[in-house]
């Protein structure tokens, strides 16, 4: 057994953590970051850092992740790291020349102290900044929330620092989604534009960590939303967020500093899921919806009622990222999948799990922040085995002990490809969520029926 | 995209002078000292270079941090000793089954921790009040869960900051379970300039804490240790299967495929061998000053370089019998190694690799390619020292800076009860006129030809321009680098995860190697880069034309 010291026997934990089900908010903040055009994230912290979250982001995607590091030493540790990160952006716009530098904490700055406000501010001032060039930081301290709140946090920065109502309105709505995949976010952009909608979607990674082979390295990728875009995201009609946990802050930011009102919609996962984001986006744009996307919906929809005896009661348990849990959660029950374990190391509070129960029914297990880990959520698995696994690739280590089919979804996918380029949101990407579903529930019937009952046709 | 460069063509000192036009002046005058165009007069003397320095803030760095190198690298791979992360959960998320350490629990009830990571997953509130209570509570929950022999405490950034006393901690919670080796580490992220700093860290604790706690020694004959061999892909599984068909006993390895019981008592053996010279060479020195166990440096990847160091490590031993086996033992592997070899050579000839990586890697693994014809244009360490580049006569020179001094450095003292020379004065004189080295390492630049670029801590802008002036057939880094290389129609070879296959070490090893790289250089995918209307772009009809 690879995890051979699980034991379904439940103890009362309250400071060991094991196996988590969340990591540090920089990487979130790197990771959002990169969906600014020609910017270059820059980690305020140690090396180290630096070095793990581009590692954790290239083995996801599997495409070049470019972010420099303030390099802190013993001494700017203690002596605080302003000499540092005024060094990195005067190193930063010599050599690398980007048109932004994002800048995220880490719990080594944060936990001494570093004002980035005032030191960026004596960067613009002592000219180290190019004409032009800008420099905006958020501040991602690792030891609060998880890699979700940490791209929330760059996002809202984002508002923060860029966005403005300049008092001329623009027919525009903002789409802000939660850390959810490129392809993703390409597909809502595809809907959104398919809906003849005009729209500024950010963060957008489509194109910047799903970049093409074509024989150079391109240091700055043709993706991102540019800060103009960004800026203008103040002048929007609308802001549509998806996904509560990962994008409500920057809209609500967005409110309060530009007067653009907001709805907070979970992801576009599933039937339901895509149809809550398209009515709301119909009816907020005024248009209608296009048979074109009546089109796609129409073949979900046929293919969930084709292989409905697949999935029906058929059960599930499912660990990663709260926004993403939410939609899926409600496409599985769509199914007529039963939920039983739902568990998410970020904070997501009471409001997840309401969201949850009101899905999933009131027997589902909820379990988020603070030791919802994934040796917890093995042990409830020992307890009780669900047909089904959904989670990212660590969940592996549970499937392959338990005997249990892993749908592999969320942060990080180390171990198979797909997820960069084809989504698993709107109706498209619900028949791809499905396919993998059902090869995953066919497989294991075909690998396990008796051979009298070894069907040809399924 | 595929335009091959005559290589001796290029002059090296144009070359740095352009990796060193773009730098802002400071860094271009630190730059400067760190490559360094390749030079051997009489042997082994070579240029200086400037290594285990600060990177420039702001460079895009393959570097890590003290934590990666002190838990990730040495202590990762033993899969008894239980390993907490104390600091915010990132630093254990990342470290979390990544460096690819195989391992194999000798029963199916044998503890194996690796699969597991954890962390005291330190929030806000113990930031500002510290993390003492949450530690020993996190301690009492793995003893109650776990049952280990040993607990390792690794610190992160913060737990330094805010005066997190890990070792009072450890101290307390071993008396409350005297059963349970508890044991900190110092190895914050900001210590030193690199992993390197980690590395030491672990070696000192190692040695104090572990090594020589139990004098019972393995069963078997010539027992030696194998130092700084991690076993990422399986090598470490590779040596033990040779070593044993040789006769050889493995004492312990420091640390692939490990367990506590051997390190504890690795004081035993008879002799150490040092794969990884940066990683571990301070557990040898130690060992040999407390224990009097004589250590030399081997090296495992390459069929040639394994067959060196196995009868190195016979001849140490001196017995007939071992010797003619190894003899044996080394026709025997060969066979198949030199089919495939010869068979790979064939295309693979008059190639050309770069190598950057590691603190031993960049040097062992130019032996691989050197055996399959191709040649190593440029090479470098992620973060080794000046040692491992010009070899350890260089080190009474080595200027030890703030960032170093900052890294305890233990003074040994012999073991009065159990320190014994395993050989005598005249016997190790008699070994070292026969051209043996002991405690000794030749560096990487003596062993590389002259007017090859010789980079320390290289950079992404510099990696870049190297692949633009040399066009190399094969780049050798890590994670980072891969597709940003790639990307540019060059394959990129990862050598610290191996891109998931392995193992590389030893005569399989070699074979595994060999194949791989074979596979590199011939595959089709790079040539479907561009499309055919981009090669021959002319139309020829309208027939579709529309206005």
């Amino acid at each position: 057994m690879l995890l051979r010291h699980t034991t379904d026997k439940v103890a009362e934990r309250s400071a060991l953590t094991i196996n988590p089900a969340k990591t540090c908010q920089p990487v979130g903040a790197m990771y959002a970051a990169l969906g600014i055009n020609k910017c270059l994230p820059h980690s305020h912290g140690s090396q180290g850092c630096c070095a793990y979250h581009r590692s954790s982001l290239t083995r996801h995607f599997k495409d070049p992740i470019m972010a420099t590091t303030s390099s802190f030493t013993e001494g700017a540790s203690v002596f605080g790291g302003q000499a540092n990160i005024l060094e990195a952006i005067t190193n930063i716009f010599a050599l690398y020349d980007p048109e932004i530098i994002a800048v995220h904490t880490t719990c080594l700055s944060e936990t001494i102290g570093d004002d980035l406000n005032q030191i960026i501010k004596k960067a613009y001032q002592e000219g180290k900044i190019p004409k032009g060039k800008k420099v905006f930081y958020a501040s991602t301290p690792s030891f609060k929330g998880s890699h979700v709140t940490g791209y929330s946090n760059m996002t809202t920065g984002m508002v923060q620092y860029f966005s403005e109502n300049t008092g001329k309105p623009l027919k525009q709505i903002n789409l802000i989604p939660s850390f959810i995949e490129p392809s993703d976010m390409a597909e809502i952009k595809r809907m959104t534009s398919e809906m003849g909608v005009k729209f500024v979607m950010f963060p957008d990674t489509s194109g910047v960590v799903n970049s093409p082979m074509d024989g150079k390295f391109h240091m700055y990728p043709k993706g991102g939303t540019t800060i103009e875009q960004i800026k203008s995201a103040g002048d929007s009609s609308f802001t549509l967020a998806l996904g509560r946990v990962g994008a409500m802050s920057a809209a609500k930011l967005l409110d309060t500093k530009c007067k653009v009102p907001c709805e907070i919609l979970d992801l576009p996962i599933g039937v339901r899921g895509t149809d809550n984001f398209l009515d709301n986006l119909r009816k907020v744009a005024g248009v209608h919806v296009p048979d074109s996307l009546m089109m796609e919906r129409g073949q979900l929809v046929d293919v969930m009622t084709d292989m409905s005896q697949y999935t029906y009661n058929k059960t599930a348990a499912l660990v990663g990222d709260p926004d993403i849990l939410v939609s899926t959660a409600e496409f599985l029950v769509d199914l007529g999948i039963k939920i039983l374990y739902v568990v998410s190391g970020t904070p997501a509070g009471p409001k997840f799990e309401r969201r949850i129960k009101e899905i999933a029914g009131e027997d589902v297990k909820v379990k988020t922040g603070a030791n919802a880990d994934m040796f917890y959520f093995h042990q409830l698995i020992k307890g009780n085995k669900p047909d089904l696994i959904f989670g990212n690739t660590y969940a592996k280590y549970i499937a392959r002990d338990e005997d249990i089919p892993l749908i592999r979804i969320g942060f990080p996918i180390y171990d198979r490809v797909g997820h960069q380029y084809m989504p698993i949101m709107g109706y498209k990407g619900g028949l791809r969520l499905l396919e993998k579903i059902l090869s995953a529930v066919m497989d294991r019937q075909d690998r396990d029926a008796p051979e009298e009952r070894y069907e040809l046709v399924m | 995209m595929t335009k091959k460069v005559d290589f001796n063509s290029i002059k090296p000192e144009e070359v740095k002078e352009e990796l060193l036009s773009k730098y802002p002046v400071k860094v271009a005058r630190k730059r400067a000292k760190q490559i360094v165009i390749n030079k051997v007069d009489n042997g082994d003397v070579v240029p200086e270079v400037l290594a285990n320095t600060r990177t420039v803030p702001g460079i895009l760095t393959m570097r890590g941090c003290a934590y990666a190198g002190c838990k990730g690298v040495v202590l990762g791979p033993t899969r008894d000793i239980l390993q907490i992360t104390h600091g915010p959960i990132g630093c254990a998320f990342y470290s979390w089954l990544t460096r690819r350490n195989q391992t194999r629990p000798k029963t199916d009830d044998a503890p194996n921790f690796m699969p597991y990571t954890m962390s005291t997953d330190l929030q806000e509130d113990e930031v500002i009040f510290g993390g003492e209570k949450k530690l020993k509570k996190a301690i009492e929950e793995a003893v109650g869960l776990f049952h280990p022999k040993a607990i390792g405490i690794f610190s992160t950034c913060p737990v330094g900051l805010i005066g997190d006393d890990v070792h009072a901690v450890a101290r307390e919670m071993e008396e409350k379970f005297p059963d349970v080796n508890i044991f900190g580490f110092s190895c914050e992220g900001y210590k030193g300039v690199s992993q390197s700093a980690g590395h030491h860290i672990a070696n000192n604790k190692v040695f104090t804490d572990v090594v020589g706690l139990s004098d019972k020694p393995k069963e078997g004959k010539f027992r030696f240790n194998i130092l700084g061999e991690y076993n990422i892909g399986g090598d470490a599984f590779e040596i033990e299967r040779v070593a044993e068909k040789c006769g050889l006993t493995i004492h312990s390895t420091f640390s692939g495929n490990s367990e506590y019981d051997e390190f504890i008592s690795a004081h035993t053996a008879d002799l150490n061998v040092v794969m990884c010279h940066r990683s571990i060479n301070y557990l040898a020195e130690m060992m040999e000053k407390k224990f009097g166990i004589p250590w030399f440096k081997v090296n495992f990847i390459g069929a040639e370089s394994s067959a060196k160091s196995l009868r190195k490590i016979a001849e140490y031993f001196g017995d007939k019998e071992l010797m003619a086996n190894v003899e044996k033992v080394i026709a025997e592997e060969m066979i198949e190694v030199e089919k495939v070899r010869l068979d790979v050579k064939s295309r693979c000839e008059g190639k050309t690799a770069m190598l950057f990586v590691g603190g031993s890697r960049a040097h062992h693994y130019q032996d691989l390619f050197r055996e399959i014809g191709m040649q190593t244009l440029s090479a470098g360490y992620e973060f080794a020292h000046r040692d491992d580049y010009e070899g350890r006569k260089v080190i009474p020179e080595i200027v030890i800076d703030a960032d170093t001094r900052n890294i305890e450095e233990l003074t040994v003292e012999k073991d009065d009860n159990r320190f014994s020379p395993r050989k005598s004065e005249s016997e190790i004189e008699a070994y070292s006129k026969k051209g043996f080295k002991w405690s000794d390492y030749d560096g990487m630049m003596p062993e590389m030809q002259n007017n090859t670029l010789v980079i320390d801590d290289l950079n992404h802008y510099e990696t870049e321009v190297l692949i633009e002036k040399y066009r190399p057939d094969i780049f050798c880094a890590g994670i980072k680098e891969k597709y940003v290389v790639q990307k540019q129609g060059i394959p990129l070879k990862q050598l610290h995860s191996y891109d998931y296959s392995g193992p590389y070490a030893g005569f399989k090893g070699a074979i595994n190697f060999y194949k791989e790289i074979d596979r590199i250089l011939n595959t089709n995918v790079f040539k479907l880069v561009k499309a055919p209307w981009q090669e021959t772009p002319e139309l020829s009809g309208s027939y579709a034309w529309t206005k």
